[in-house]
Parts: structure tokens; C-alpha cells; sequence
């Protein structure tokens, strides 16, 4: 009985590597896209506003299922694996959720701290990276983190399309062995385990850095 | 007569149907001190604001030594880094210590090499007496250490003139005198400042002109003499003897009762 849960739990921890990495890489490509499409609508008028805010509205309205069928079955492209497909839909969904979190901490502090970059003789462009920027990132922190547990969480969706990750990998065990709840409940275990410490850190870093800056 | 430093013609701004500033001219010259006072929405930080053209005015215009702000091919974020500001609320970058406050114009604005923004900084922290708490963050200080940080970011620039918008008017009462006392040292050096600030002892000791502003026009302006001996307007001398009686300067209650009990009513 022991000895068969270890093994469970071996064959199921091969799978976090993938997990991990499809988080990572969503979350990397959802910040990359995020963050522009944030600037464009906390700074930006009239078409990159309007645009961001219709790929926000747009992509927080799809389900994740969706979009990895859409990604996966729709576009027949060679390269577009099961784990392409996992990560771009992760990743373009993420971008709509990052940039809703990261637009309003840049509104939270934008006027005044503005106003003072401006009147030293900074551009626009100092003002936003050297002011403003440094300040929403770290405000963002804690939704941020809550982002980054989404996403973990979201990965074992990457299954229904093939992806072999960890919840696949229960699933194998499930049919394989036709006990289904050591398995399961193991997955229950790792993504907790992984989620947990990931959004405690990031999440007291930020609340740190918040008192320090005097915002708490 | 000393250089003209800043020059203000005829200023007019509207938000929407809002008239905020209808005209106005004065000047301020070279190391001299200016204060502008009036009611609360009677369009001083406005004003101050389209002086650097952070708020752009529709019609009128702002000169610094001659050079045109409101043209449009004057290079506004350079006339800016030679105009400092000094915040009601401080302004602060949150994320930055006193002493990155300070050097960030310098760093960013002028690219001075970290070390010689550094000691830049330093300098201006020791004329605001702040050279003790370089390392503090906003947050970790109080609202006059604040606001002097605030002045010594200003002066980290070396501009031509520096605007004090109400730089006292978010203090708490014991915190003023620390922050007004840094400013008349910088009066007395030969800074060349327009301060918006209801504080009437500042004024008089080193102002060579008062003007005061209500619903966007100057009503009246003269030396602080003549605001505090006999002062024109209605409208002035109801300004005046209002934040007379706030303040202290004069007792004017009808009832022989004391006079905190009386103003709590």
C-alpha cells in the first residue's frame, strides 16, 4: 500500500517540471503583453486604449477550455504542439488579467508622483519607467502572485488537450489502477505545495515593501 | 532693477465652463520673493501649474529669461528642470530614499554621473538640514522632513525660480516652523521664489510684493505694508482679517466666553 503510493507519487512528480514550466512561460508571455496594453490604456487615448481595453474585455470573457481548443484544434500549424497551445492560450488570457492588475496600481499612484517627474524636466517616458513603473510593479505584487496561483492552478487544464503534465499523469494512474482517490488527492498535495509558497512570498514582499514606502 | 526671471502675461484657463484664471500679469525678478494668497479655488495652484505648463493655459503667456514657455517650439522639459516646484502634499517618489529624491533630477533629467548627483544631493539635504536622514523613505518621515526633502529636490536642480505651492498648508502645526525657517534662510541667500501660502509672518518678512488673487483675477496687489496697514478691497481686507483670526493674530469674538469654546460652535 506504502510502497505503492510512493511510486504514485514519483510518476506524478515527473509531471511538475512541465507544470512549471508552462506556468513560468505563460506567466512571462502574459507579462510581457500585459504590461504594454496596461501603459496603453493608463497613458495612452483614442486606438491603443480602445484596443487594450477590447482585448481585456475579450479575453476575460472566454472560458480557459475554450481557448486551448480554439489554440490547439484551430490552427494547423506544425508547430503548434499541445504545449504551444496550453502556453499561448495561458499566456494571452494571463496578459488581459496583468494588465487589468497592473493599470490599476498605476491609477492608484499616477497624479501626483506625475506631476512631480514632470516638473523636474523628465519625458513622459522617464517619468513612467523611472517613477511610475518601479512603484505599480511592487503594488501589484500581492494581485500578482494571485495571478501567478491562477495560472499554476489553470495548467491542469493543459490536459484535456494532451499536455502531459501533472493531472495527465493522475489521470494515467486513475485508469491504470482503478483507484482514483490516492492519486487525485496526491495532485491536490503538489499543486498546493507549489502554490502556497509561491504566492506567500511574493505576497509579504510586496506588503513589506508597501509599509517601507509608506502606502500601509 | 535686477534681471527679470519670470514674466506672467495675461494668463486665462477654463476647465469646461469652470473660468479658473482670467488674467493676470506681474513679474518676479532675480532673488526676489513673491507671495500670491486668496481664497481656496481662487485659481493659485492652477496658476502655478500653467507657469510650467504642466496645465497648458489657453491663452497668455509665461516667459523664464526671456524665453517663451508657451511657444510651441520651446523645449519644455528643459525650461521645466530650471523651474522647481514644492508640493502642498510633498510629492515624494515613494520608492526612492531622501537622498535618491534628490538626486533623481540631477540623474535623470541632467545624466549626472551617480557619484556627483549624490553629492549634489547631499548638498541640498544640508541646506534643508536633513543631512541626518539621507537614507529614510518618505514614509519613514515626518510631513515637515517631507517637505524639505521636497524643497531640497527643488534646489538639487539649481533653477532659475522655484514655486512654492501652499507649501505648509498639509502640516501639522508644529511641523510649519521647521519648513518656514529653511525657507527664509533660502530667501535670504537670494533664491528667486513665488510662494502661494496663507503664512502672513512669512510674507512680511522677506515678500517684496503680495498679490492677492480671488475667482481668478488679482483684486489687489502691493508690498506687505500695505496689506497689513490698509489694504484697499473688500474683499482683501475680509481675506485677511479671516486668516487674522485663524491664526491668532486678532481676537474677533463677539462673546466673552473663551475664545476655543466660542470657535468650536
Amino acid at each position: 500500500m506504502e510502497a505503492s503510493i510512493l511510486s504514485f507519487l514519483l510518476f506524478l512528480l515527473e509531471g511538475v517540471p512541465v507544470t512549471i514550466v508552462l506556468t513560468l512561460l505563460s506567466l512571462t508571455l502574459g507579462f510581457v503583453i500585459g504590461l504594454p496594453l496596461a501603459l496603453a490604456r493608463a497613458f495612452g487615448k483614442g486606438i491603443p486604449s480602445f484596443i487594450a481595453a477590447g482585448y481585456e474585455r475579450t479575453l476575460r470573457s472566454i472560458p480557459l477550455l475554450v481557448l486551448l481548443f480554439i489554440f490547439y484544434f484551430g490552427f494547423n500549424y506544425e508547430w503548434m504542439t499541445s504545449f504551444v497551445a496550453a502556453m499561448l492560450a495561458m499566456g494571452l488570457r494571463s496578459a488581459a488579467y496583468q494588465s487589468q492588475i497592473f493599470r490599476g496600481s498605476i491609477a492608484s499612484i499616477q497624479a501626483d508622483q506625475m506631476a512631480a517627474a514632470r516638473s523636474l524636466g523628465m519625458t513622459k517616458l522617464q517619468a513612467i519607467s523611472r517613477v511610475i513603473l518601479p512603484q505599480a510593479l511592487t503594488l501589484s505584487l500581492p494581485s500578482w502572485a494571485n495571478e501567478f496561483a491562477v495560472v499554476i492552478k489553470d495548467t491542469s487544464f493543459a490536459y484535456a488537450i494532451g499536455v502531459v503534465e501533472v493531472m495527465r499523469r493522475a489521470n494515467y494512474l486513475r485508469a491504470a489502477t482503478l483507484r482514483p482517490l490516492p492519486p487525485f488527492l496526491l495532485v491536490a498535495a503538489i499543486y498546493f505545495l507549489i502554490t502556497f509558497p509561491i504566492t506567500k512570498f511574493f505576497g509579504s514582499r510586496g506588503t513589506k515593501r508597501k509599509k517601507l514606502w509608506g502606502y500601509e | 532693477m535686477a534681471e527679470t526671471v519670470l514674466e506672467v502675461e495675461d494668463l486665462w484657463k477654463a476647465y469646461g465652463d469652470l473660468e479658473v484664471l482670467r488674467g493676470g500679469s506681474f513679474a518676479v525678478h532675480e532673488a526676489e520673493v513673491k507671495v500670491i494668497f486668496g481664497p481656496s479655488g481662487s485659481g493659485k495652484s492652477t496658476l502655478l501649474l500653467c507657469i510650467n505648463m504642466l496645465v497648458p493655459p489657453d491663452s497668455g503667456k509665461v516667459h523664464i529669461r526671456g524665453i517663451d514657455l508657451t511657444h510651441p517650439s520651446t523645449d519644455l522639459n528643459a525650461i521645466r528642470s530650471r523651474i522647481g516646484i514644492v508640493f502642498q502634499h510633498f510629492n515624494l517618489f515613494n520608492h526612492m530614499t531622501a537622498l535618491d529624491n534628490v538626486a533623481s533630477g540631477p540623474r535623470i533629467v541632467k545624466k549626472i554621473p551617480k557619484q556627483q548627483a549624490r553629492e549634489i544631493a547631499m548638498e541640498a539635504l544640508t541646506r534643508v538640514k536633513l543631512q541626518g536622514w539621507t537614507h529614510h523613505y518618505p514614509g519613514q518621515l515626518s510631513g515637515g522632513q517631507k517637505q524639505r526633502v521636497g524643497i531640497a529636490r527643488a534646489l538639487a536642480m539649481n533653477p532659475d525660480i522655484i514655486l512654492f505651492d501652499e507649501p505648509t498648508s498639509a502640516l501639522d502645526p508644529e511641523l510649519i516652523g521647521e519648513v518656514l525657517s529653511v525657507m527664509l534662510d533660502l530667501a535670504r541667500e537670494g533664491t528667486t521664489m513665488l510662494v502661494v501660502t496663507h503664512e502672513m509672518g512669512f510674507a512680511r518678512s522677506v515678500a517684496s510684493e503680495m498679490i492677492f488673487i480671488d475667482d481668478g483675477v488679482i483684486v489687489e496687489r502691493g508690498d506687505p505694508e500695505h496689506f497689513f496697514e490698509n489694504p484697499e478691497t473688500e474683499r482683501a481686507k475680509r481675506f485677511l482679517s479671516k486668516i487674522g483670526e485663524l491664526y491668532g493674530g486678532k481676537r474677533r469674538f463677539d462673546s466673552e466666553e473663551n475664545p476655543s469654546s466660542a470657535a468650536l460652535r
